[in-house]
Parts: structure tokens; C-alpha cells; sequence
């Protein structure tokens, strides 16, 4: 039994479809990346999975389930607990999701009251454990601090001791580190994989930073337009990628090019909620789009191991197939 | 370095801030930006990193002189651009213009893209009405917009074609240097291509030099000829691209590189642990202002400034440990 489990997850806002039947499954002790560019759903799906949306947006499965248990068929009580408890998320951007009117100390003990108990006193150890875990110098100092007091590398970590405050079985990180330099991104990141490994916690890292994923993810899911374009095992995905749409974002990174050349760029954006084209999303990007990739919308190809959702996949040489 | 070729010199350019500490205490300055020196050839790019805060973006509206440096001396073409009078000044600042980050806050968005172009010809020309149309249909063409985006507004583009829109305002003036700061951070990475690879195409068909600010090293490495890396408001480390990235030197290069993500596996370095962030400007270490991460840090240190040194083949490094050779013993990279 998969941790987290989903299946056919669509999330529309009005007549808009920000995430399009997606279905994916995380392992205990797993982290499964996920990349895309702005826009292609992943926040919106991983909010969806923590009860995150809000109306007017409307969200459906075929199944969502964690550990077994069956998400939306659970009283909003008891998803509620177990959000927040078994699955925490971090979000993209911590200067927004730490309240800026309470002290790091009252928000990180609000986080375990809700699910455990203990005295004030025996809390307030906690919170002090916590902060020393995700490597705050002087956490006792710390915990009488607003938000604002603290450096975006900081509030990143508080952020992720809140996450951590009940030893979560599973934790998404949506974006953990996008605003951070990259000498704080990596010690954040390291603190993450450290986490995950002690606690076989499932990690879910979403960022647009594919070489990040390359480096620390065990499976990759890249999304496009709101659909799951190509997943699989991170390291044959990024060596030998099946999809266009995949084939095409690592070619357009700087170090793919050599030297001082041009770089591979695929042509055009994203679509939006306007252009979402007839048949397969990329066909008016893609430089192997037939007349059939026009009309008719590729099905999922491939097994749970490696999918891909093309009519025609590339070869291991990055060619087509006839 | 053939002085003919060489379009920009600056010579130890300070920007030092006085901030107000409240009523009774006294300001505190902020050393911005506290003694850099480069020179800039003729179609070449230089490339400025470092992390947030370390005085890219103040170097960067020095040198198109939206800020009159403390002190320091500037040349472009041999001329010294601050003892000049301020007509002369407004005339020569039109050669260096500035592209910024953030393609949406730049562009006003009330106006329609051809008369965000046109301003600066409005301002700075005598051309017709009819000649800046003319002038701003050519250049939109060069970065790849259509005659039909003349009318619209701002709101109706995508990030990337608003970051074109930036870099065809930049282009009015017949510019020969670009400052161009964090041109692509915003942007997905396949925009993110399409705007480097205009970026290239330009500076190859006109001439252009460019200082390219950015914090991500792998853009640094495809697009610059010349790198210099800054850390609180100096220059730790200065070379040829092939320097500092087949070759670098100072500690805190070396955890900015190990620091970067690599998608291939055989190009991804041992991970050089810091400690600690970026200290406080307002209250800078003694000493090298990096000794509160660098794991070579010994007493000297703690007490002075490292100056910048230049190797036989023109690297600089400002380094105690580099210069008394204590990495090579320890840095098995
Ligand atoms: N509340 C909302 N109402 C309407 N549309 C929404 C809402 N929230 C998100 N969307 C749309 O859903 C799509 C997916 O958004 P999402 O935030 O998941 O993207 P993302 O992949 O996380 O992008 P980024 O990399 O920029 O964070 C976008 O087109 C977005 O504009
Ligand atoms: N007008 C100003 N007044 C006071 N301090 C400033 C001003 N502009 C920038 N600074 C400070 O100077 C330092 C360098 O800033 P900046 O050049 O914006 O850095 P970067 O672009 O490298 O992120 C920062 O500590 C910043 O807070
Ligand atoms: S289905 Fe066609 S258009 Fe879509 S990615 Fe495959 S080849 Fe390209
Ligand atoms: S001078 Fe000292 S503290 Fe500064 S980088 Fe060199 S070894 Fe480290
Ligand atoms: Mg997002
Ligand atoms: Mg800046």
C-alpha cells in the first residue's frame, strides 16, 4: 500500500481546468519530484491534497487516499487532523505563511497542541528541540521573535520545524527554497533529505529547479498545462527522457548548451486558460506534432514505473517513434 | 588588453549609505558597494554575482549613473563620466542603459507598448513622430514582437515578451553597453532561452557589451566572458569565465559553485557545508567579511582584509589562505 495515492485528481476553477486527471502514488521513505513551469498546477494540486482549495475551485478523484484511508470519503474533522499531523506541507513562500502578528515560538507550540498534548513547560522544550533541529543557532532567543525579525533563510526554517512538529509521515514542500540564495537553498535542501532519511518520512519536493530534482529526487513527475506529461525514475528521466516536453526543458537549460551558443528554446508559452489547444496541450509547440497530435489527446503510455503520456515516445536516442 | 577595445573602466567605485539609527544614535552607513574596479571590452559580457544584498543591483544603477558614486572613477571610452558637466553626462548616459529584474513593475501600465518605446526618443531626440514610430516597429522586429503588439498594453504580454519589451526599451537609444540585472531570474526556463539566446543574437549583430548581473551560476557560465563575484560590497574573486569555472579559487566561490544544483552527476562537487547567512551589512565583520562561514578562516583573518591579487595569468582572489597556499593542501576537488 502507496502512502499517498491518487487517482484521476482534477481541480477546475469555473470552467478552467488548472489540474487535468492526474494520477500519481508516493512510497513511504520516497521523495518524488515534481517539476513543471509556472502555471502547470503544481501548487494547486498539492493544496488540493492538503483541503487547501477554497470555493469556487472544485476538486475531484477517482481516488485520493493516504496510508489507505480514503480522503474524501473521511469527516472534514478527521482530514483536518490528519492534515497537519500525518501530511504537512510547507509552502512557497514563508513570509506569507508564517503569521506575521504571532511570535515563532507561540506558532510553533499552536502546531503541536493541536496534535498532541503536554504542559506549557514540556512544549516549550519541544519548540526549543525543533528549532535546534533545523539548525537555528540560540533557538531559546528565537522563540520570543516575530517573523519579521527573522532572514528569509530563517523563516524557512521555522516554517519547516512547524512541518516537522508532528513527525509527519508524509511532507510536501512546494517551492521550499525559490526565494533563497543558493548557499542557503542548500543547506535547507540538506536539512530536508536529512529529515526525510531519519523518519522515512515520503517527501514530496515541488520546484521548478530541475537540476535540484536531478540531485536529490528518487521519481520525477514533470507537468505541463495541468496534466502529468512524463514520470518515472529521476535518473532516467533527466539520461533518457521519453517525452518532447521533457526532452525540451532540459534542453533549453544553459548547461545543456555548449559553450557560449544558442540555446535549444522551445518556441511560444504555456498555455493559459483561453489557449488550451484541441488534442495533445504542447501540439502547437512541439516539433514532432502530427495532424493526430491536433485532434486527439495522447493516452498514458507505459506502466507505474515509467509513463508517458505521448503518441509517439521518444526512443532512448531522443527521436520519435515511427 | 588593447585600450581601443576597452569600453568601460572603473576604478575602486564606492556607494556608501548613510542609514538613520533613530534619534539619539548616529547614522550607520552602509558600505553598499565598497571599492570595485573592472574593465569592460567592446562585445564582451561581465558577468557580476553573489547572493542578495551584496551590492549587485547598486553597482549596476552606478554604473548607468542613476546613483552618483561616493567616489571612484568611471570611463567610458576614455571619458570620465563623473567630472563631466550635466549635459554632456545626460548625452554619454544614454550609451549605457539599464534592463531591470522584474519585466512587470518596470513597464508602465497604463501606456501601450509603442509609446513605452518612444519615450526616451521623445526625451533624448529630435526625430519626428513618424521617424520614432519607424525607429520603434525596427527594433520591436529585432526582439522578435510583431507590429500588432505596438497598440497594446502591458498586461496583455507574458513575462518573456515583457522582459522583450524591456530590452527593446533599452535598445532606443542606440545603446553600446547594457546593464542588464537579473534579466532572466523571473522566467521559466524555456523563456528564460528564448530571451539569452536574443540577448546573444544582439549583442552579436550590434555590438554590444554587457554587464550581466545574476545570482544563478549556470546562466553566469553560458552567456559571460569575464566573472566577478561579490560579497558584502567587494570583490572576492575576478577572472575569465574559464577561471572561475575551471579554475576558482576563493572559498566562498567555491561554496557558491558546490552550492549549485547539476543536473548531470559527473559535474556535481563535493558539497562545501557553510555556516551561517550572509552577515548584517550595518554591522560587517572584521577582517575578511567572510570569516564567520569560511571553514579556512584562521586569526588573520578575523583581523584583516584580504586584498585583491592577481596571479600570472590575470585571476584575482582576495584570500589570506589562498595567498599563504593553505587550500591546495586541503581542497581535493
Ligand atoms: N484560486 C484560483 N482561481 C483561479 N485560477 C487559479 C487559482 N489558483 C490557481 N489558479 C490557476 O491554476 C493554474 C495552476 O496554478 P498553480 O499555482 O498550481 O501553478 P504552479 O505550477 O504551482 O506554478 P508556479 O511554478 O508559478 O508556482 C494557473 O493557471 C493558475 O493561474
Ligand atoms: N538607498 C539605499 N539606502 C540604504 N541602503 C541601501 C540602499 N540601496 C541598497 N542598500 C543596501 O545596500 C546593500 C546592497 O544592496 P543591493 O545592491 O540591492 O544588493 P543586490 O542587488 O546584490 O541584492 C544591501 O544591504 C541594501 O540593503
Ligand atoms: S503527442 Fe504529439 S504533440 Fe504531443 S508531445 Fe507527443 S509528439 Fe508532441
Ligand atoms: S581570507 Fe580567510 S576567511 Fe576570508 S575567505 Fe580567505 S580563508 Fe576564508
Ligand atoms: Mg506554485
Ligand atoms: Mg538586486
Amino acid at each position: 500500500m502507496s502512502l499517498l495515492e491518487l487517482n484521476n485528481l482534477s481541480v477546475k476553477f469555473g470552467p478552467f481546468q488548472a489540474v487535468d486527471n492526474i494520477s500519481y502514488q508516493v512510497e513511504e521513505g520516497e521523495v518524488l519530484g515534481i517539476v513543471g513551469e509556472s502555471g502547470s498546477g503544481k501548487s494547486v494540486s498539492s493544496l488540493s491534497i492538503m483541503g487547501l482549495i477554497d470555493y469556487p475551485g472544485k476538486v475531484s478523484a477517482e481516488r485520493l487516499s493516504f496510508n489507505g484511508q480514503d480522503l474524501q470519503a473521511m469527516p472534514e474533522k478527521q482530514r483536518r487532523k490528519l492534515t497537519g499531523s500525518d501530511i504537512a506541507m510547507i509552502f512557497q513562500d514563508p513570509m506569507t505563511s508564517l503569521n506575521p502578528c504571532f511570535t515563532v515560538g507561540y506558532q510553533i507550540i499552536e502546531a503541536l497542541k493541536t496534535h498532541q498534548g503536554g504542559s506549557k513547560k514540556e512544549l516549550k522544550i519541544r519548540a526549543i528541540e525543533l528549532l535546534t533541529q533545523v539548525g537555528i543557532p540560540a533557538p531559546e532567543s528565537r522563540l520570543d521573535n516575530y517573523p519579521h525579525q527573522l532572514s528569509g533563510g530563517m523563516s524557512q526554517r521555522v516554517m519547516i520545524a512547524i512541518a516537522i512538529a508532528c513527525n509527519p509521515r508524509l511532507l510536501i514542500a512546494d517551492e521550499p527554497t525559490t526565494a533563497l540564495d543558493v548557499t542557503i537553498q542548500a543547506q535547507i535542501i540538506d536539512l530536508l533529505i536529512e529529515l526525510q532519511r531519519k523518519q522515512k518520512m515520503g517527501l514530496v519536493l515541488i520546484t521548478h529547479d530541475l537540476a535540484l530534482v536531478a540531485e536529490v529526487a528518487d521519481r520525477v513527475i514533470v507537468m505541463y498545462a495541468g496534466q502529468i506529461v512524463e514520470s518515472g525514475p529521476a535518473a532516467e528521466v533527466f539520461s533518457t527522457p521519453k517525452h518532447p516536453y521533457t526532452q525540451a526543458l532540459l534542453a533549453s537549460l544553459p548547461e545543456s548548451a555548449a559553450g557560449k551558443s544558442r540555446l535549444d528554446a522551445l518556441p511560444g508559452v504555456v498555455p493559459g486558460q483561453y489557449d488550451r489547444p484541441l488534442g495533445c496541450l504542447l501540439s502547437p509547440r512541439c516539433p514532432y506534432a502530427t495532424e493526430q497530435c491536433r485532434q486527439v489527446e495522447p493516452d498514458n503510455q507505459g506502466d507505474l514505473h515509467r509513463q508517458v503520456k505521448c503518441h509517439t515516445p521518444l526512443d532512448t536516442e531522443g527521436r520519435p517513434a515511427a | 588588453m588593447s585600450s581601443n577595445h576597452l569600453i568601460l573602466d572603473a576604478q575602486e567605485l564606492k556607494q556608501h549609505y548613510h542609514v538613520k539609527q533613530g534619534v539619539f544614535k548616529p547614522d550607520a552607513v552602509v558600505k553598499a558597494v565598497d571599492g570595485i574596479s573592472f574593465q569592460l571590452e567592446k562585445g564582451k559580457t561581465l558577468a557580476i554575482v553573489g547572493e542578495s544584498g551584496c551590492g549587485k543591483s547598486t553597482l549596476g544603477r552606478m554604473l548607468t549613473m542613476i546613483e552618483t558614486p561616493t567616489s571612484g572613477r568611471l570611463e567610458h571610452m576614455g571619458q570620465d563620466l563623473l567630472s563631466l558637466s550635466k549635459s554632456a553626462q545626460a548625452t554619454l548616459r544614454q550609451k549605457i542603459q539599464i534592463i531591470f529584474q522584474n519585466p512587470y513593475g518596470s513597464l508602465n501600465p497604463r501606456k501601450k507598448i509603442g509609446s513605452i518605446l518612444e519615450e526616451p526618443l521623445v526625451i533624448n531626440s529630435q526625430l519626428s513622430k513618424a521617424e520614432r514610430k519607424a525607429k520603434a516597429l525596427s527594433i520591436m522586429a529585432k526582439v522578435g514582437l510583431k507590429t500588432e503588439h505596438y497598440d497594446r498594453y502591458p498586461h496583455m504580454f507574458s513575462g518573456g515578451q515583457r522582459q522583450r519589451i524591456a530590452i527593446a526599451r533599452g535598445l532606443m537609444l542606440d545603446p553600446s553597453i547594457i546593464v542588464a540585472d537579473e534579466p532572466v531570474s523571473a522566467l521559466d526556463v524555456s523563456v528564460q532561452a528564448q530571451v539569452l539566446n536574443l540577448m546573444m543574437d544582439l549583442q552579436t549583430e550590434l555590438g554590444l557589451s554587457y554587464v550581466f548581473i545574476s545570482h544563478d551560476l549556470s546562466v553566469v557560465e553560458h552567456i559571460a566572458d569575464n566573472v566577478m563575484v561579490m560579497y558584502l560590497g567587494k570583490v572576492v574573486e575576478q577572472g575569465s569565465r574559464e577561471d572561475l569555472f575551471n579554475n576558482p579559487k576563493h572559498p566562498y566561490t567555491l561554496a557558491l559553485l558546490s552550492s549549485t544544483p547539476q543536473l548531470s552527476p559527473d559535474k556535481r562537487r563535493q558539497r562545501i557545508k557553510l555556516q551561517g547567512e550572509l552577515p548584517s551589512p550595518l554591522n560587517p565583520p572584521s577582517g575578511c567579511a567572510f570569516h564567520g562561514r569560511c571553514q579556512y578562516a584562521n586569526e588573520r583573518c578575523h583581523q584583516e582584509v584580504p586584498v585583491l591579487r592577481e596571479d600570472q595569468t590575470g585571476h584575482l582572489i582576495a584570500c589570506h589562505a589562498v595567498e599563504e597556499q593553505r587550500i591546495e593542501l586541503s581542497q581535493a576537488v
